[in-house]
């Protein structure tokens, strides 16, 4: 790999960014959010393909923890429904929940595993829940070196 | 209505910051232009929201921007429910129960609550697509023509399976996405909606994935509710005339009665005939923008279509849309537009150090970013890539959705158009109550052309109700006797 960073601070002071790369949704289950684990060509050289995957299936899981429907759900519903849904207001869903949960996943895999290598995940709730986006980045210092990250015409998608 | 809302954002604008776009509800075009450079305060996400939506209450409140009829839906339900209360409840207490208030107020409470959420909660929007996203499902359509013709590119379709059953993704040229299954863009709107229902003008929003249980609960507690105050004013003037004094006499003592029986006695026909409707909708798992479509009815002949999403459960269908989980909503109107010293919202996004000349780099940080989307690795010249992630996204939002076309909504040809815009209006009200689906589709289909150029707004009847404060509601089919809440059908694509 090209770039070596310890930390997000190094990340910060000293790339620049290169590339992003989007990882889009999978509907073969329907509306359901789930990510697709297809490894993207342009990260190719930056991380290992497992990592990746672990990360998305992880976070496809926490997905469909949160929108799973049982017996929690049905409570929360008829609950909010009896009181004209009005409880929204005041309680915090199991969804945004789990959101909390996967923001922080989503941060401690961002200091421990991607940006030592140079790469950023979005949280996909600021992207509409559309896709994960993951930023690669180079560092300033070693320009000549740049272009691990190549954009190539074919989006691993 | 459907004047092209996006000016072109010149870079020299950008680059000379222009001290404050007003950050008013209603989002103008040009107050959008500059969102990055106000050094005054940090803007809201709603305040740059590309969409036509209206913002009340620093962004916790969303409705449409044209809030239809929805004065007149809750002038007509607090009127006639005040003139129960007040001119029948007194005498039935007496003569009858003192429950009937009670059960009245509840349901009253019910309806006006719901109402209010309906026409309030983020129906599912999609935000639109960052400019980096855009380029780069740009770069996965093999578009030869380039982006830049002068005629819309023929439409982009993306196939997926769900279930076996093979759906198509159509791509949405204002907001620059493949559209997600079940999702539509309201032109009303200007949005991309989840699960998108129809757009209801009674309510003043467009009813989708997050509210449409809140939409549910509103129709069948008003039905309750008319049929409710139906029957207790027909049982009120039942009792009066029984005197031996006769109708005539019993509606002269009470003439609110006779206004209440007049609404009440329109309304719950179209009403009920709405719930059943959509109890049928729920229990099929459909949308009414699937149904009126008949997407999932085999109209092609093709025996193995059938709908994907449902559960094949009444049940857990019900279930799935009224108890499901709530999403949460996904523009984020109260968050903060990232300024250019600070990164995008996240924690886990990096921060960029502040520099003086941001505004300047952040056009060609713009179209670094997106040239080397397209094409070759970056070099790390000086700043301007580095400042790209600076630019907050909105006003990269602005950029791309400048399109030639003078609608912002896609034409017909990618499918959406302002096509089947159909409403139901006062027609309906001879309908009888049971009123199967398949009348209403007749019935829509009837009116589709007629109603088609003129979005959801039928020509007749144009007199603004008197609406207070900021809301203008000019889709004015503020008809006489109407609580007629005919079936809220104005379903774009």
């Amino acid at each position: 790999m090209a770039t070596e960073f310890h930390n997000l601070q190094e990340l910060r002071h000293s790339a620049s960014l290169a590339n992003k790369v989007f990882i889009q949704r999978d509907y073969s289950e329907g509306t359901v959010c789930k990510f697709q684990t297809k490894f993207p060509s342009e990260l190719d050289s930056r991380i290992e393909k497992t990592l990746f995957e672990d990360t998305v299936k992880t976070l496809n899981n926490y997905y469909a923890e949160a929108e799973k429907i049982g017996g929690h759900s049905y409570l929360e519903g008829c609950l909010a429904c009896i009181t004209a849904y009005l409880i929204f207001l005041c309680m915090e869903t199991r969804y945004e929940k789990v959101l909390k949960k996967i923001s922080r996943y989503i941060q401690e895999q961002n200091e421990k595993i991607y940006a030592p290598r140079g790469l950023l995940i979005t949280d996909p709730i600021e992207r509409g829940m559309r896709v994960i986006e993951i930023s690669i980045y180079e560092d300033r210092g070693s320009s000549g070196s740049s272009s691990g990250s190549s954009t190539t015409s074919s989006s691993g998608r | 209505m459907k004047n092209c809302e996006y000016q072109q954002i010149d870079p020299q604008a950008l680059a000379t910051p222009t001290p404050t776009p007003t950050p008013t509800p209603a989002p103008t075009p040009s107050a959008r232009a500059c969102p990055e450079k106000k050094p005054r305060r940090p803007q809201r996400k709603w305040e740059v929201f590309p969409g036509k939506n209206r913002f009340y209450c620093d962004g916790r409140i969303i409705v449409a921007r044209q809030s239809g009829v929805l004065p007149l839906t809750l002038g007509l339900i607090l009127v006639t429910s005040g003139l129960f209360f007040i001119f029948d409840c007194p005498f039935l207490v007496k003569h009858l129960t003192g429950f009937i208030p009670v059960i009245g107020g509840v349901l009253f409470v019910f309806v006006v609550i719901s109402l209010l959420q309906t026409s309030f909660t983020d129906p599912g929007i999609l935000p639109r697509a960052t400019p980096e996203e855009a380029a780069d499902i740009e770069k996965q359509i093999d578009n030869p023509t380039g982006s830049s013709s002068s005629y819309r590119p023929p439409p982009r379709t993306k196939e997926v399976v769900i279930n076996q059953q093979v759906v198509k993704l159509k791509y949405c040229f204002t907001c620059k996405i493949f559209r997600p299954p079940r999702t539509s863009h309201c032109s009303l709107c200007d949005n991309c909606v989840e699960r998108f229902d129809h757009h209801c003008p009674w309510v003043g929003n467009c009813v989708g994935k997050r509210n449409y249980r809140f939409f549910y609960t509103f129709i069948v507690s008003l039905s309750f509710l008319t049929a409710f105050i139906f029957g207790c004013v027909t049982t009120h003037l039942a009792l009066r005339s029984q005197g031996g004094n006769g109708l005539v006499f019993a509606l002269q003592e009470s003439p609110a009665s006779a206004l209440e029986l007049v609404v009440c006695f329109f309304s719950v026909w179209s009403i009920l005939g709405l719930s059943g409707f959509h109890t049928y909708l729920l229990a099929a798992n459909l949308t009414t923008n699937e149904d009126i479509k008949g997407s999932w009815s085999g109209k092609s002949g093709n025996e193995e279509t059938g709908n994907p999403y449902s559960y094949n459960s009444i049940f857990k269908n019900c279930c799935s849309v009224l108890c499901g989980p709530m999403p949460p909503s996904l523009i984020d109107r109260r968050g903060f537009v990232p300024s250019e010293d600070g990164a995008e919202i996240g924690p886990a996004e990096i921060e960029l150090p502040a520099a003086k000349n941001d505004v300047n780099m952040c056009t060609q940080g713009t179209k670094g970013l997106l040239e080397t989307a397209t094409r070759s690795p970056f070099l790390s010249s000086p700043c301007p890539q580095a400042k790209s992630q600076a630019i907050p996204p909105p006003a990269l939002d602005a950029l791309p959705s400048i399109t030639p076309s003078p609608s912002p909504s896609p034409s017909p040809g990618p499918g959406p158009g302002p096509g089947p815009a159909l409403e139901q209006t006062k027609v309906s009200r001879e309908r009888p109550a049971a009123t199967t689906p398949h009348r209403h589709h007749s019935h829509h289909r009837s009116r589709s052309k007629r109603t088609a150029q003129q979005g959801h707004n039928p020509g007749h009847a144009s007199n603004p109700p008197a609406s207070p404060g900021p809301r203008r509601s000019h889709s004015s089919r503020s008809r006489k006797d109407s609580k007629t809440r005919d079936p809220k059908f104005t379903p774009l694509h």
